[in-house]
């Protein structure tokens, strides 16, 4: 894994979560909403936190979907989980949600599952590899070294 | 105090939704390339051609809006801090399984090892 792909990960990390705590902001702001009343989800867009939000998630699929183009999925998720942290944090101090202590737990334990994935291979190695990808404009596979 | 039925509902459905657009954007992009790299090289409306044309990035793109869409219904009802990691959490585990059968990925016992310790701390987040 190079520099680049590291910052591409990174970015997955911190956009994913400010746009999902954007999310959270206007949604609460909207309030409750029903089964019956879905339909009120449309005009939800248009909400200014929720416009920031969708504006940060659509960084955040970019950087995925390149991420997907160099590395496992099974490798990408994990990898990228540290943003529950900074979700955490961020309801806390700043949407002011409960965050008990079981939940910080729970919270770092789905974390550590980043420790453990992230020094590992990203990419499966396969004898199919070069048939799947193309013969121009792929970036090089990584092989069974991360 | 336990979420509402809707929230575990919406979570069940956003588990679902994501998992199989997750593996048909894995699949597509690998297909693809790195689209910074045919950015850079071809320009963006080769970029755009490119996925625009791909019928796994369509099918795939239409899963996470769904995902997207239940994650705005779940969270008028709970906690960010809740919604956000138990299902991300779930979806994990179940793209393990799936990038496992569907994609033939090599999920190691490393890997598995992560899937665990996702578990555990899914189980502590659904329990508080």
């Amino acid at each position: 894994m190079t520099l680049r792909r590291y910052l591409i990960l990174g970015g997955m990390v911190v956009f994913g979560a400010v746009g999902d705590v954007c999310l959270s902001r206007g949604m609460k702001g909207i309030g409750a909403i029903s089964l019956s009343g879905l339909y009120q989800l449309v005009p939800a867009v248009f909400n200014p936190w929720v416009s920031v939000g969708i504006l940060f998630l659509l960084v955040f699929f970019v950087s995925y979907a390149t991420a997907l183009s160099f590395a496992d999925l099974t490798y990408v998720i994990p990898a990228t989980s540290f943003g529950y942290v900074l979700i955490a944090l961020m309801s806390q101090f700043l949407l002011d949600e409960n965050v008990t202590v079981m939940r910080w737990i729970g919270i770092l334990l789905v974390s550590g599952g980043v420790g453990v994935v992230a020094p590992g291979p990203s990419l499966t190695k396969r004898r199919r590899q070069q048939e799947l990808m193309p013969t121009t404009f792929n970036t090089a596979p990584e092989g069974s070294n991360g | 105090m336990r979420a509402p039925l809707y929230t575990w509902l919406s979570i069940g459905l956003m588990v679902f939704a994501s998992t199989a657009g997750d593996c048909l954007m894995s699949r597509a992009m690998k297909h693809m390339g790195s689209p910074i790299e045919l950015w850079r090289k071809a320009g963006v409306w080769t970029v755009m051609r490119r996925m625009a044309s791909s019928a796994e990035i369509w099918i795939a793109v239409a899963f996470m809006a769904v995902a997207f869409f239940t994650l705005l219904f779940a969270l008028s009802w709970a906690d960010v801090s809740l919604v956000v990691p138990a299902a991300a959490s779930l979806t994990f585990v179940t793209n393990a399984l799936a990038a496992k059968i569907f994609l033939h990925e090599n999920v190691d016992r490393r890997r598995w090892a992560a899937t665990i310790l996702v578990c555990c701390g899914v189980a502590l987040l659904a329990g508080t």
